[in-house]
């Protein structure tokens, strides 16, 4: 069901992107799938010996519940002939309408050439659907949606913890632009062991020289910040990285013959990578690096080296100011409207811009109540039950296990977020999803607030795909004396798994309160493409 | 640049005259290596590319000669000379040099052998972008008799009380018995916002500071404070607690500031303030991080200056400033590397027992059927047959004749040991002479012109 899920997904993406591009599609769709020819006919011969009757049943299974979701994507078009063929091979599905609007070759030839093609991949698709099949058994459901889709994707190193080869290639980049690797820490659940999993004891520092000079000391401290969790939250972490950022240029200076708009975005790339090391990038820094690299390499050659420098402080600032400090005002602006008199809200975690709207709702004389749902090992409910109560506002504490016991007093949920996707979906602290769940069970409704720059163009469906592992040693607690959990290395049937995100369902929401107003879950990949057009 | 490094290499070894007499005490020889090389070791392992030295002409003419020094050690020394009277104090060497520094510094001083992870102390001045961070480790009992000492009774040196928070990384309270007469009083402010506090005895500074440059700034106004430890250490611990430097505004502090700049006055305070200010604001309000939880206010509570201390609880810290410590380190500062114990170019002859702890210097001459146990022989010494030598530290240009009985003592540089004398726990002075068949036990055989020092 997922499956067919991501199809349909993938197939309204392919709508629109074809929509955008039409007429330059078609030399992209040959080279595309003579390249996955090849592709297949290399797996096809390393994976000869699989099982044919089990990929027999597997494929029917696949077309079935392929030709479904081809059929609406062809019927949208209005194609001839070609249109019927592609209806029993998943893969060139979403290519082949395209293909009809060649004017260069004839239809026949057209036919030939591509009959023949489908026969190899059908063929080697042998092969690979049994490779697909175990993957998706060790929680890669990934791979089959990916060849579906037109544009090969690849997937992020980072999910790709347990696969030698991009673990040999990252350590590789790292190497060549002088920056330790991180090695993980202790044993990884199963379905998780494609993510990194690191001890806050063992920092990257250790491997680095003391007075660093690889890297920029403003950048060595705010990765020790990220890594030791003193620095956490999207907003105050993009902060930080920006803030660094400054400091970075500031103290940059050409070298003779470069310009600046390309050595100073190359000088970037071993920050990043060193701080993608500490800590995975967030959704929000992955948008401030690219709107920061954007605009380093906008920089005319004209210009010189103080005016560009100082251009591009500015250029930060006013980022920061738009699209976080404003932002925050106006997402204010529309919550207070949604908060009446005797509301009782509940608030999960200690999400910035939550507490900000509930300070500024309790400024403009709302009366209300905030109910602070807390959960281990992170426990960041405490800090935000302290600025709430600071600022005189009456609240509640509960554990998230008591949550369907507060449920029935609550009148309004307010959770943040961490990223919006492109999907719908919400990825929050890790727990945002359970509480979503339980106010749905008691139709209570759920207001996410998200600024626009949190907004990516990933899509994913569940928690495990990509997802960031915390330090296991988090869970272990001391009570009277006894900390049981301290020698759970040596039991080998044991593994600590201590998530730190997991993604809602926008079925689950109700409202996502932005900067550009307050919109639906779904409307996300429409912010997106208009602001993707903007840029 | 992150970090310079500066050497205090100018200290006068106070507390060892014996053996400081005639050699420096930053070039005195532990394990056959001058003693400033043990800091200077450990900068270059962790990666430090230049040094500020600040000592005297003397070390300065001893380090250009040393063989050690000169291949071993493959960073810069920017050495800085300083008087050799000992009336500047370790601050007022800071203040001599301020021109020099450009950016944060991190503070060693000579006597000084360690093998800490350096990366924990600057990893708690970076993170928590601290005004200091020192280092200090469990004080170690010296398990080995020392010359000259009258029975086992240690003088009882002046304690040191350190405060540290319930995370034992934040320093609260710092005082000297010496300074405390009545008691040991602290202030409501800092029970306050630190209700448990761990006051610790037993613990040695390593005298190893990481400071913001701001504070050689404050040094270079503040003429009166002359002693890092001493003074300095003690002032900015207090600082982060008294009320002007915490929740202030930046608009305020940056117009008082302005203001003391017009009136010239001489107590300038200590402010910790960066560019972008506002901006590190903004990330730290809006973090879910907060240092200590219990009470409403904000992490660090609000204060700009912040001191830490890494507390080594494994490992090896010494600071060789004792004639105990001297010993000590000999013993143990050998097993931090993997050096021959035995010097290529010493001689030795095939009927010498010696024990696989014992250190060989270059040029040594050792005859037949010596036995040596735990020693340590400097370089170019020569010792004849029939010497035992057991739990001792010769020095450089020693001569030790025939039939010679020496235990637990410390012989320093040029003397000359007659035949068949008979030393235990005794500290020869520097080129002393002891006569043949000499019987001496526990004493300390110095020159008389050492004798008229006081």
């Amino acid at each position: 069901m997922a499956d067919s899920g991501d199809t349909e997904g993938a197939g309204k993406n392919d709508e629109i992107e074809r929509a955008k591009t039409e007429g330059k599609e078609l030399t992209k769709e040959e080279k595309q799938r003579l390249r996955k020819e090849k592709k297949q006919q290399k797996k096809n011969k390393e994976k000869k010996e699989e099982k044919a009757s089990q990929e027999g049943g597997k494929e029917k299974k696949h077309v079935s519940s392929e030709s479904p979701a081809s059929q609406p994507t062809t019927q949208t078009q209005t194609q001839k002939a070609p249109s019927a063929v592609p209806a029993q091979v998943p893969v060139p599905a979403s290519e082949t309408p395209a293909p009809a609007e060649k004017p260069a070759k004839s239809k026949a030839e057209l036919k030939a050439e591509r009959r023949a093609r489908q026969e190899a991949e059908r063929s080697s698709k042998q092969g690979k659907k049994g490779e697909a099949s175990q993957q998706a058994a060790t929680g890669k459901p990934k791979a089959p949606p990916s060849e579906l889709q037109p544009v090969v994707k690849r997937l992020p190193e980072h999910v790709q913890a347990d696969n030698p080869e991009v673990l040999k290639k990252l350590a590789k980049k790292l190497e060549r632009q002088q920056i330790p690797l991180r090695s993980d820490y202790g044993y990884k659940v199963s379905l998780f062991s494609h993510l990194h999993q690191y001890s806050r004891k063992a920092p990257l520092t250790q491997q680095l020289g003391i007075p660093s000079t690889v890297i920029h000391p403003a950048i060595v401290r705010l990765g020790l910040q990220y890594s030791q969790g003193i620095v956490a939250g999207s907003n105050a972490r993009s902060v930080a990285l920006l803030h660094a950022f400054k400091q970075v240029i500031r103290d940059y200076s050409t070298p003779p013959n470069e310009e600046l708009s390309r050595d100073l975005v190359n000088k970037l790339k071993p920050y990043i990578s060193f701080l993608n090391q500490c800590r995975p990038l967030s959704a929000s820094m992955g948008n401030a690096i690219k709107y920061i690299k954007k605009e380093i390499s906008n920089i005319s050659s004209q210009c010189k080296e103080e005016d560009a420098k100082s251009k591009l402080l500015n250029c930060i600032d006013c980022y920061i100011n738009e699209k976080i400090t404003l932002a925050a005002k106006a997402i204010a602006k529309y919550s207070i409207e949604k908060i009446s008199d005797g509301d009782v809200i509940l608030v999960y975690g200690c999400s910035s811009l939550v507490n900000h709207i509930l300070y500024e709702a309790f400024e403009k004389d709302r009366k209300f109540r905030v109910i602070v749902v807390d959960s281990r090992p992170r426990l960041e409910g405490r800090e935000a039950l302290r600025r709430l109560v600071q600022r005189g506002i009456s609240c509640t504490y509960v554990l998230i296990s008591a949550v369907s016991y507060i449920l029935p007093e609550v009148s309004k949920v307010f959770l943040g977020a961490h990223a919006l996707l492109a999907n719908g979906y919400v990825m929050s602290r890790v727990g945002t999803s359970q509480i979503a769940l339980v106010a749905k069970a008691f139709n209570v409704p759920v207001l996410v607030c998200c600024e626009t720059y949190k907004f990516c163009d990933r899509v994913q469906t569940d928690s495990f795909v990509s997802n960031e592992l915390d330090d296991p040693d988090d869970l272990i607690v001391t009570r009277n004396g006894k900390t049981q959990l301290e020698h759970w290395q040596q039991v080998p049937s044991l593994g600590l798994l201590n998530l730190v995100y997991d993604v809602t369902p926008p079925d689950f929401v109700d409202l996502v309160i932005t900067d550009l107003g307050m919109i639906p879950c779904t409307s996300v990949p429409v912010v997106l493409r208009v602001k993707n057009v903007d840029q | 640049m992150e970090l310079q490094a500066v050497l205090m290499a100018a200290g006068g070894g106070s507390r060892m005259t014996d053996l400081t007499f005639n050699t420096p005490k930053p070039m005195l020889p532990v394990g056959n290596k001058p003693l400033m090389w043990y800091p200077l070791n450990l900068l270059e392992r962790v990666g430090f590319e230049e040094v500020i030295v600040i000592t005297t002409k003397e070390v300065q003419k001893m380090m250009s000669t040393d063989s050690k020094m000169k291949l071993d050690v493959k960073m810069k020394l920017d050495v800085v000379c300083i008087q050799e009277d000992g009336d500047m104090g370790t601050a007022d060497a800071l203040r001599h040099i301020q021109q020099k520094i450009k950016t944060d510094i991190l503070v060693v001083s000579c006597d000084l052998i360690t093998d800490v992870a350096l990366h924990e102390v600057v990893d708690l001045f970076r993170a928590h972008n601290a005004a200091l961070a020192m280092l200090m480790s469990k004080a170690h009992e010296f398990t080995e008799t020392v010359p000259g000492q009258k029975g086992k009774k240690k003088t009882a040196e002046q304690r040191d009380f350190v405060g540290v928070d319930h995370s034992g990384k934040r320093l609260l309270f710092m005082a000297n018995e010496a300074d405390l007469e009545d008691g040991l009083s602290i202030r409501k402010s800092i029970m306050r916002k630190h209700p448990r506090m761990h006051i610790k005895t037993g613990l040695v500074d390593a005298h190893l500071y990481c400071m913001k440059k701001a504070v050689v700034d404050f040094l270079a106004d503040n003429k009166s404070i002359s002693s890092i430890r001493g003074e300095l250490v003690p002032y900015m611990v207090r600082k982060q607690f008294s009320k002007s430097t915490t929740g202030q505004k930046i608009k305020e502090d940056a117009e008082e500031q302005n203001q003391k700049k017009t009136d010239n006055s001489t107590n300038h305070e200590l402010l910790i303030s960066s560019r972008d200010e506002p901006l590190l604001q903004l990330a730290q309000e809006r973090s879910c991080w907060n240092d200590h939880r219990g009470d409403m206010s904000e992490a660090y509570h609000g204060g700009k200056l912040r001191c830490y201390v890494h507390i080594m609880e494994q490992g090896l810290c010494y600071r060789v400033n004792t004639l105990a410590a001297y010993i000590d380190a000999n013993r143990l500062a050998p097993k931090l590397f993997e050096e021959p114990a035995v010097h290529p170019s010493a001689v030795i002859s095939e009927r010498c027992q010696m024990g696989s702890d014992s250190i060989i210097g270059a040029l040594c001459q050792v005859a037949d059927k010596t036995s040596i146990k735990r020693s340590t022989i400097g370089n170019s010494t020569s010792i004849k047959e029939k010497v035992k030598v057991a739990n001792s530290i010769i020095m450089h240009g020693v001569t030790v004749e025939e039939g010679c009985n020496i235990q637990g003592s410390v012989i320093c540089s040029n003397a000359v040991i007659g035949r068949g004398a008979d030393l235990k726990y005794c500290l020869v002075g520097n080129g002393q002479r002891i006569e043949p068949e000499t019987e001496r036990t526990n004493e300390v055989i110095v020159g008389t012109d050492q004798l008229m020092e006081i």
